[in-house]
């Protein structure tokens, strides 16, 4: 298990060092130089001058790309070109809204997911299961984007239960600044459920036609209780794989959600850096993003590893 | 000859016969033929603006209606059609050509430390949500379809660079190649030959699931403004322009909804579908 946590240690090392190398590179090659390309062309050159120094252009590469790395390491993202602020302020208020809304939508696909995929695995090939696999069938067919707007236009704009978008802070209190995450945590989440329950299913149903199964079923155990005690702990491993991953898919598409509902989070941070041409704050989510995914990545082999019996044994 | 015949008269048969996939090819195929169609012929000049018929609801005249500066729907979906096709078509394409041959080496020389750089440049491009490796392109390159799909198909890449690793391994240990082997071939005519031809069911069937998530990542890409930029008419630019006028025209939101939802419906039925057709194929021919 040591040998085990040390080599996935080094591999995630490795891999944000890569990921960090790649994202310097690409802000590296834009057509001229970063600070000419962030100013446009009809920038004062005095001003570009000064931007080249404050950015430490004139550095060799390497070098800047250390001190980069190493301002990272001190959460030191650098100053907004357009904001005037640190980038580490601006990211650290809209994390507060991007992480609460891929959490609520991880969490809701999960409440979705799993009743849904046990129900269609418990009666394979009943109308519960044909209804649940069409559904999902749909669901990862409809853009989330899309779905989105059909919710605000049914609930806010219809009904008008919610607002169609926008956020009062977490300061006006926590339900109305979770209602406001509501219609976007179920948008974001709709996909990722659809796909979580078919996994959910399909490992269900492998553990279902296990022998152990036969075996718990012949000691007396109930359908159910077979199911709850034995089958379900058993499908989970997969499952628990694929969590892991929507995260990543959830707040990488939550960049996307964000806009719809005009949520000042990471992902119209980073649009509106885009227009501005502010490649400082755009280095900087883009990075933030990747490591969480990367990290999230890391943590769900190691539980995947604690979850196996098989990688424990060799513990002992 | 004949028997190789026979066989694809069986599948033939077997496919016709499997609900799903006739399904999803009709669906796929309609939206194929309408984005064929709108090279020689749309209903209207899908860029042509007519402020005086704008946002009109479905008519016999504008069958999906008009958008806020009286272009016709209808049209712009064809011709959208044809776009969400072609970036889709170019990217996934990317994918297995710079996929596939990476996957085949990697299993030849499996273990290796070529092996080990290919697989790790892999996990790399995987870690990289595609939508942040798209919104890096564009900030650095400018928004546009081509950037769209360089931007998929790099994700594309490692997708099909695992699977045709993974599935030559296990051939690579089959007696068929050990008699090639023997046989005096060397590995790169192994793989052009023999494992090439026993991955495409594979790599058929992950192509068409590849589609349809790049139709619905070009999509997305497009309705924030990163995709084919107007007058080229998108589904995801018509639905960016939806947005404001959800309450006014929805007609404007749905149409173009429908149109990614069916063709990517369409695809996954239709993968579906592929893969159970080849598989118990597979399993007799083991």
């Amino acid at each position: 298990m040591t040998a085990y946590l040390l080599r996935r240690f080094v591999s995630l090392s490795l891999s944000l060092v890569a990921a960090s190398l790649v994202i310097f590179l690409v802000m590296e090659v834009v057509p001229g130089d970063p600070a000419s390309f962030m100013m446009g062309i009809n920038a004062d050159p005095e001003a570009v001058a000064a931007l080249r120094l404050q950015m430490g252009l004139d550095e060799p590469l390497p070098l800047r790309y250390l001190g980069w790395v190493a301002g990272l390491l001190q959460g030191d993202f650098g100053v907004s070109y357009t904001y005037r602020v640190p980038v580490s302020e601006l990211i650290s208020e809209r994390v507060m809204i991007s992480l609460p809304l891929t959490l609520y939508a991880l969490a809701l696909s999960t409440l979705i997911a799993f009743p849904a995929g046990i129900i269609a695995a418990a009666r394979r090939n009943s109308a519960a299961d044909l209804s649940v696999m069409g559904a999902t069938q749909l669901g990862v067919a409809i853009p989330n984007f899309w779905f989105a707007m059909i919710l605000v236009l049914i609930f806010a704009v219809n009904l008008r239960w919610v607002s169609a978008g926008g956020f009062p802070g977490w300061d006006a209190g926590f339900v109305p600044a979770l209602k406001a995450l509501t219609l976007p945590a179920i948008a974001l989440a709709l996909p990722q459920a659809s796909i979580l329950a078919r996994v959910m299913r399909s490992s269900l149903i492998d553990t279902l036609d296990e022998d152990f199964m036969r075996t718990a079923r012949a000691k007396g155990l109930s359908r159910g209780q077979a199911l709850w005690r034995h089958a379900l702990r058993n499908a989970l491993i997969p499952v628990l794989t694929i969590i892991g991953l929507q995260f990543s898919f959830l707040l990488a598409g939550g960049i996307i959600i964000e806009n719809v509902f005009y949520l000042p989070g990471l992902g119209r941070l980073v649009f509106q850096a885009i227009t501005q041409r502010d490649l400082i704050v755009v280095r900087s989510v883009v990075i933030l993003l990747v490591f969480a995914v990367i990290v999230v990545t890391f943590l769900v082999d190691l539980a995947y590893a604690a979850a196996d019996p098989r990688l424990r044994r060799h513990r002992r | 000859m004949s028997g190789a015949g026979s066989t694809e008269r069986t599948f033939l048969r077997m496919a016709l016969g499997h609900p799903a996939f006739v399904i999803g090819f009709v669906l796929s195929a309609v939206f194929v033929a309408l984005a064929l169609i709108s090279f020689v012929w749309t209903p209207f000049d899908p860029t042509r603006l007519s402020i005086a018929t704008k946002l009109q609801t479905p008519s016999l005249h504008h069958w999906f209606g008009t958008d806020h500066f009286g272009r016709d729907m209808f049209s712009m979906i064809m011709v959208g059609a044809r776009v969400s096709i072609a970036v889709a078509f170019i990217a996934v394409g990317i994918g297995m050509i710079v996929g596939v041959p990476l996957g085949l080496y990697a299993a030849a020389r499996r273990g290796s430390f070529i092996d080990e750089i290919i697989m790790r440049g892999n996990d790399l491009v995987f870690a990289f949500p595609s939508l942040l490796l798209a919104i890096m392109i564009t900030a650095v390159f400018g928004p546009g379809a081509v950037n769209a799909i360089i931007a998929i198909g790099i994700f594309n890449v490692p997708v099909f660079a695992r699977l045709s690793r993974g599935a030559a391994l296990s051939l690579w240990t089959r007696d068929f190649i050990l008699a090639a082997r023997v046989a005096g071939k060397g590995a790169a005519r192994i793989s052009a030959e023999h494992i090439l031809p026993n991955i495409a069911n594979l790599l058929i069937v992950q192509g068409t699931i590849q589609f349809s998530l790049a139709i619905l990542a070009e999509a997305a890409l497009a309705y924030v403004g990163l995709g084919a930029q107007p007058p080229l008419p998108s589904w995801g630019r018509m639905l960016a322009d939806a947005q404001t006028l959800i309450s006014l025209a929805p007609h404007m939101a749905l149409f173009p909804g429908f149109a990614i939802i069916i063709t990517v419906l369409g695809l996954n039925l239709m993968g579906d579908g592929l893969r159970d057709l080849f598989d118990p194929k597979l399993r007799r021919e083991r």
